[in-house]
C-alpha cells in the first residue's frame, strides 16, 4: 500500500538501513520493550482515497446546518460577519501558513511584520500602548489577564462581574483554582455590573476587577464609573471587549483601563464551531514585562536595515520554564494575521462603517420587536446584541424559528436562572431589512 | 526571497482610500447620539491603514516572499515535527458546513461536527491507549495545564493534598515546568544518565509521598526511547504518583508503542506536530488530552458523548475540573487531523512512523563522522548533534544554523536541549525524501569544512537572506512594539 504524502522507495528504503548498518527497519525500535511494544493495526477507521474522502467529508459537513443557509441571529461572544474575499486568499500563501514560529527571523520577516502590524493595530482599536502577538482566545485571555493581575499586584482575589461571558468565567475559574486564587462574582442589576455590589467587595486583597464593554447582555458599561472603583486601591482595571465595537465606541484605555483582552473573530476570522478564534491582549507601558505569550519588535541589522525579532523572550516558559507566570507557547497567528488582513481591508473608515451599522441594525430590529409585541429586557446603550423577553422558554421558541429557516438567538436561561424566557439577540450588519422584519414577525408569532 | 525594504501597511496607507465593500445601510438610520451617550463614543479614530485591495494583496503577497515555510524548503526543525500539511485538509476545514457553524446553535443541528469530533476522540484514544479523549485544548501547553490539573483533581479528591510536586526530566520542554507552576505545583529535575535516559537511580531518590506527577516525553527530547519506562512508571506509581506524557514526539510511535501501554496515566498530543496540521507560524494548533478511567471523571466540560445514533455535549459532570476553552476546542484544527488520520489509515500511519524513524537514522549515520554525537544508539524521530569541535574552531552553533539559511533550509533546533553542550536536534519527519535528506547532509559536511578552512564564511552568514542578523539586544532593552507615525 502507497501513501502520496511518503516519498520512500524500496530502493531508498534499502540503500538507507545499508548506511546505517540493519536489515530491517525494526532493528531501530529494538530498543522498546517487548511488552509494550504494539501487536498487528491500530483499530482506526481504513484509509480513504482522495475523491472518496472528499466524499465522507461532504457527508459529514452537509449534515450541519450552516449559518450562512439560514437566518442567524445567534452570537454571545462569536459573530457572522462580512470578510473581505481578500482575507482566504492571502492567507492561503503557504510560506505563512506552513511556517513555526519566527524564532529564525532572517527567513521570517513576513511572518514578523505582519505580527508587528497586528500588535499595532490592536493597540489603536483599544488606545492602548503595548499589544502582544496573541492568545487562544477572548476567554482564555481574559483568564490570563486576571492571572498576570494576581501576580504583578501580589494579591489574591479577582473580582469578576456577571455580565462577563459566563465560559470566559468558567476558564477563569478553572485557572483560578490552579493559582490558588479566589474568584468573586459581581451582580447585574439592570443589566450591567452593580456598582455597589461591585464596591462593597473591593478589599485590600483585589487583584484585579474584571468586566466586559460591551457585556455579555450587550449593554455597554460604565467603565467611568467602575474604573474609580477599580483603582481605589491596588486592583488593576480590566476590560474585555469586542474589537469591532470599539470602531464606534470609546476605547477602554481611554477610561484607564491597564489591560484590555478579547477576540479579534469578528475580523476576518470564521465562527467554526468556536474556534480555533483569536484572542488579543493589550496593556499599558508599565506593564509590558508582565505580558503573557510573545512580543514582536522592531530593531536593524548590522546594516541598519529595519526588521523584526521576537523580543523580551526572559518573560516566557522556554526561557524562565518553572518561574514563568504563564506557559503559553503556540499561540493563533495565522488568525491574527487573518484579522490583520481584514483589519487592512476594512481600514480606518470600513471598520467604523461596519460597527456604526450594527448599531442601527441592532436598534431597527429592537424597534420591529416592539412592533411585533416582544419586550426589550433593558434600556440601556447596545452595540449588536440585546435581550428580548418571551413567554416561553427560548430553547421552544428556537425550535419554532429553525422550521422558518431562522436561527434564534442565545438561551440566557442556561446560565443566568433569573432570565427565564431570555433570549440574547446578536443582529450584525450581515442582517438585510428583510431578515430582520421577518424575523420580528416570526417571533412575535410564537413568542 | 525579496530583498527590497519592505514598507509598514501604515506607510503604504493615504488618506482617502478604502479596500473594502459594504451595502448602503438599508434600515432607517438614527442618530448615534440618540443610541450611545457622546461619552461613550470615540473621539479619536483609530489610525488603521487605507489602502485598495490590490495594495493589499502586494502587501501580504511580499510579505510571504520574505517567509520561509514547509512550502518552500526542507525545515528539520527538531521536536517540531515540520512535515507537510496536506492540501486536502485546508479545503475541508472551508466546507461551509464545517466554517460557518456557530457553537451556540442546537446540537441537532451540529450532527455531523459531533461525529466527526466523536470518530477523532475515538480514533486518537485508540492510537494513545487511552480511554478518553477531550479535544478541548487549544495548544500543546494548554494540554499539559489541563492534565496536570485533572491530576491535581484526582489526588485531591483522594484527600492526598501534599502531593504538591512534578517530576520533569533536565531534557524535558519548558514548557513543562511552566505547566506545573501554573497548575500550582512545584518542579522537581530528575538527571539524565550518560545513555540520555532518566536516570532511576535519581527517580527513586527524588519520587517521595509529595510526588503529584512524573512528565515524561518519550522518545525524548534527545530523539531515544526511554527503555526503562516499565521500571518508572512503576516507580511512580508505587509512590501513589500519576504519569503525564507530553505528546509532543508521538511522531515516531505511531502503530509502534502506544502510552497507555507504558502505563501513562495522561497524554496530550499536539495535532499540529504529528497530525499535519499547519503550525501557521505559531498557531493555532490543538492539543487533545487522553486519560485513563481512573481520570475521565475529572475531564474538563463539556465531553462528547453517543447514544444510538446521537451525538450530544455533555455537562453534568459534577468533577470535572471545569472548562478550560471556551466552545469544544480548535474544530477547524481537529478538522483537519480528522481529515488526515483518514488519509493514512492504521497501514499509513505504522509507515509514518516507520519511515520518520528511518529518515533520522540515516541522516545520523552520515552526518555522525562530521559532527560530535554525545548518544551514539539508535535515535527515534529525531536525534542530537553537539558542535563542540567546531566551537573549537571558532565557529558556533549559532553559526552553522545561520550558515544553513544561505542554503534555503530552516535550521534545526539549536541549543535545546540544554544538557547538551553547543547542541543542534535534527528532524527530518518521514514526507522528505532521500534526495532531500542527502542535499542537506552535503550542506552540513560542506559548513563542516569550512569551519575548519574558512570559518568567517560560516560567522559572517547568513549571506543571501532578506536582512542579516538583527540586534536583538536594543530590540529588548528599548522596546518598539508598535508602528508610530512620525509627525
Amino acid at each position: 500500500m502507497k501513501f502520496r504524502y511518503l516519498p520512500m522507495t524500496d530502493k531508498d528504503q534499502k540503500d538507507m538501513m545499508e548506511t546505517i548498518g540493519i536489515d530491517n527497519i525494526d532493528e531501530l525500535f529494538a530498543d522498546i520493550p517487548k511488552d509494550i511494544r504494539f501487536d498487528g493495526d491500530l483499530k482506526i477507521e481504513e484509509a480513504l482515497d482522495e475523491t472518496t474522502l472528499l466524499k465522507e467529508m461532504g457527508r459529514l459537513a452537509n449534515k450541519n446546518i450552516n449559518i450562512k443557509e439560514y437566518n442567524s441571529f445567534l452570537g454571545a461572544g462569536v459573530y457572522e460577519h462580512y470578510v473581505p474575499t481578500v482575507v482566504n486568499h492571502m492567507l492561503l500563501r503557504s510560506e505563512f501558513y506552513t511556517a513555526y514560529t519566527p524564532y529564525q527571523p532572517e527567513i521570517s520577516q513576513g511572518e514578523l511584520q505582519a505580527i508587528f502590524e497586528f500588535q499595532t493595530m490592536v493597540c489603536e482599536l483599544t488606545g492602548m500602548e503595548i499589544a502582544n502577538s496573541s492568545m487562544y482566545d477572548g476567554p482564555t485571555a481574559l483568564a490570563e489577564a486576571a492571572m498576570m493581575s494576581a501576580g504583578h499586584t501580589r494579591k489574591k482575589t479577582i473580582l469578576v462581574s456577571k455580565t462577563v461571558h459566563p465560559e470566559a468565567r468558567e476558564v477563569l475559574k478553572t485557572n483560578a483554582k490552579g493559582q490558588n486564587l479566589t474568584v468573586v462574582e459581581i451582580d447585574e442589576k439592570d443589566g450591567v455590573t452593580d456598582l455597589d455590589h461591585l464596591s462593597s467587595e473591593y478589599s485590600d486583597d483585589t487583584a484585579c476587577v474584571v468586566v466586559q464593554y460591551p457585556n455579555f447582555l450587550g449593554n455597554v458599561e460604565d467603565l467611568k464609573a467602575i474604573e474609580k472603583i477599580a483603582h481605589q486601591g491596588k486592583g488593576l482595571f480590566v476590560v474585555s471587549s469586542n474589537p469591532l465595537s470599539l470602531g464606534v465606541l470609546q476605547p477602554p484605555g481611554k477610561f484607564g483601563a491597564d489591560v484590555v483582552v478579547g477576540d479579534v473573530q469578528p475580523f476576518g476570522i470564521s465562527t467554526q464551531l468556536g474556534g480555533p478564534h483569536c484572542g488579543y491582549f493589550a496593556v499599558t507601558k508599565k506593564l509590558m514585562r508582565k505580558v503573557p505569550g510573545r512580543l514582536v519588535g522592531q530593531t536593524t541589522d548590522d546594516h541598519g536595515n529595519r526588521g523584526f525579532v521576537l523580543t523580551l523572550q526572559a518573560r516566557e516558559q522556554h526561557i524562565r520554564r518553572d518561574k514563568a507566570t504563564s506557559n503559553i507557547c503556540s499561540n493563533q497567528a495565522l488568525n491574527a494575521l487573518a484579522a490583520s488582513i481584514a483589519m487592512s481591508a476594512l481600514g480606518k473608515h470600513g471598520v467604523k462603517d461596519m460597527a456604526m451599522q450594527n448599531i442601527q441594525k441592532a436598534h431597527y430590529a429592537k424597534e420591529q420587536l416592539k412592533k411585533n409585541g416582544l419586550e426589550i429586557a433593558f434600556d440601556k446603550p447596545t452595540f449588536n446584541e440585546f435581550v428580548v423577553r418571551l413567554n416561553k422558554p427560548v430553547k421552544e421558541v428556537n425550535e419554532e424559528l429553525l422550521a422558518h429557516k431562522i436561527i434564534g438567538g442565545y438561551d440566557l436561561s442556561r446560565d443566568y436562572p433569573d432570565k427565564e424566557n431570555m433570549m440574547l439577540v446578536a443582529v450584525t450588519e450581515l442582517r438585510s431589512k428583510e431578515d430582520i422584519e421577518e424575523f420580528a414577525s416570526v417571533l412575535g408569532g410564537v413568542k | 526571497m525579496n530583498r527590497e525594504n519592505q514598507e509598514l501597511i501604515f506607510e503604504i496607507s493615504k488618506e482617502g482610500r478604502i479596500g473594502y465593500s459594504l451595502p448602503e445601510l438599508d434600515v432607517p438610520a438614527t442618530n448615534i447620539n440618540d443610541l450611545i451617550p457622546s461619552e461613550y463614543q470615540r473621539e479619536e479614530e483609530p489610525d488603521l491603514p487605507e489602502v485598495s485591495e490590490l495594495q493589499i494583496v502586494r502587501h501580504y503577497t511580499a510579505l510571504s516572499t520574505r517567509n520561509h515555510g514547509v512550502d518552500s524548503g526542507f525545515y528539520p526543525l527538531g521536536s517540531c515535527t515540520m512535515k507537510y500539511n496536506p492540501k486536502i485538509n485546508e479545503d475541508v476545514a472551508r466546507f461551509p458546513g464545517f466554517a460557518h457553524l456557530h457553537p451556540y446553535q442546537d446540537p441537532s443541528t451540529i450532527q455531523g461536527a459531533l461525529e466527526l469530533m466523536y470518530k477523532l476522540q475515538t480514533s486518537l484514544e485508540e492510537i494513545t491507549g487511552m480511554d478518553q479523549v477531550t479535544l478541548q485544548p487549544a495548544a500543546g501547553a494548554h494540554g499539559e495545564w489541563t492534565g496536570l490539573m485533572m491530576i491535581r483533581a484526582f489526588h485531591e479528591a483522594n484527600g492526598d493534598y501534599h502531593r504538591t510536586k512534578v517530576i520533569v526530566p533536565d531534557s524535558a520542554h519548558g514548557t513543562n515546568p511552566a505547566s506545573a507552576t501554573v497548575a500550582g505545583f512545584e518542579s522537581v529535575t530528575v538527571r539524565s544518565n550518560e545513555k540520555g535516559i532518566v536516570d532511576l537511580d535519581h527517580l527513586r531518590e527524588v519520587v517521595g509521598e509529595d510526588t503529584a506527577a512524573l512528565m515524561l516525553t518519550n522518545p525524548n527530547t534527545l530523539g531515544l526511547f526511554e527503555e526503562e519506562i516499565v521500571e518508572m512508571a512503576k516507580i511512580v506509581h508505587e509512590a501513589g504518583g500519576k504519569l503525564y506524557y507530553d505528546g509532543a514526539n508521538s511522531n515516531a510511535i505511531l502503530g509502534i508503542t502506544r502510552p497507555g501501554d507504558m502505563g501513562f496515566d495522561v497524554v496530550h498530543l499536539n495535532l499540529h506536530k504529528t497530525f499535519t496540521t499547519p503550525h501557521g507560524g505559531g498557531g493555532p494548533g490543538s492539543g487533545p488530552v487522553g486519560v485513563k478511567k481512573e481520570l475521565v471523571p475529572y475531564l474538563p466540560k463539556p465531553v462528547i458523548m453517543k447514544d444510538g445514533d446521537n451525538y450530544y455535549f455533555e455537562y453534568n459532570l459534577p468533577e470535572s475540573i471545569g472548562r478550560v476553552k471556551p466552545y469544544y476546542g480548535n474544530f477547524g484544527i481537529n478538522v483537519r487531523a480528522y481529515t488526515y488520520i483518514r488519509t493514512m489509515g492504521p497501514v499509513g500511519l505504522r509507515k509514518v512512523s516507520e519511515y520518520a524513524v528511518l529518515n533520522a537514522n540515516y541522516m545520523f549515520r552520515r552526518l555522525e563522522p562530521y559532527f560530535d554525537a554525545p548518544y551514539k544508539q539508535h535515535c527515534k524521530h529525531e536525534f542530537v548533534l553537539s558542535g563542540r569541535r567546531q566551537k573549537k574552531l571558532g565557529v558556533r552553533t549559532l553559526d552553522i544554523a545561520k550558515r544553513l539559511l544561505d542554503f534555503g533550509y530552516h535550521p534545526p533546533t539549536i541549543y535545546f536541549p540544554l544538557n547538551v553542550e553547543e547542541c543542534l536536534m535534527i528532524e527530518p519527519t518521514e514526507t522528505e525524501s532521500k534526495e532531500t535528506l542527502d542535499e542537506f547532509i552535503d550542506a552540513m559536511i560542506q559548513i563542516a569544512k569550512e569551519a575548519e578552512g574558512n570559518p568567517e564564511i560560516v560567522q559572517e552568514a547568513p549571506h543571501n537572506t532578506v536582512i542579516d542578523r538583527l540586534d536583538e539586544t536594543t530590540a529588548a532593552r528599548k522596546p518598539v512594539l508598535r508602528y508610530q507615525k512620525e509627525n
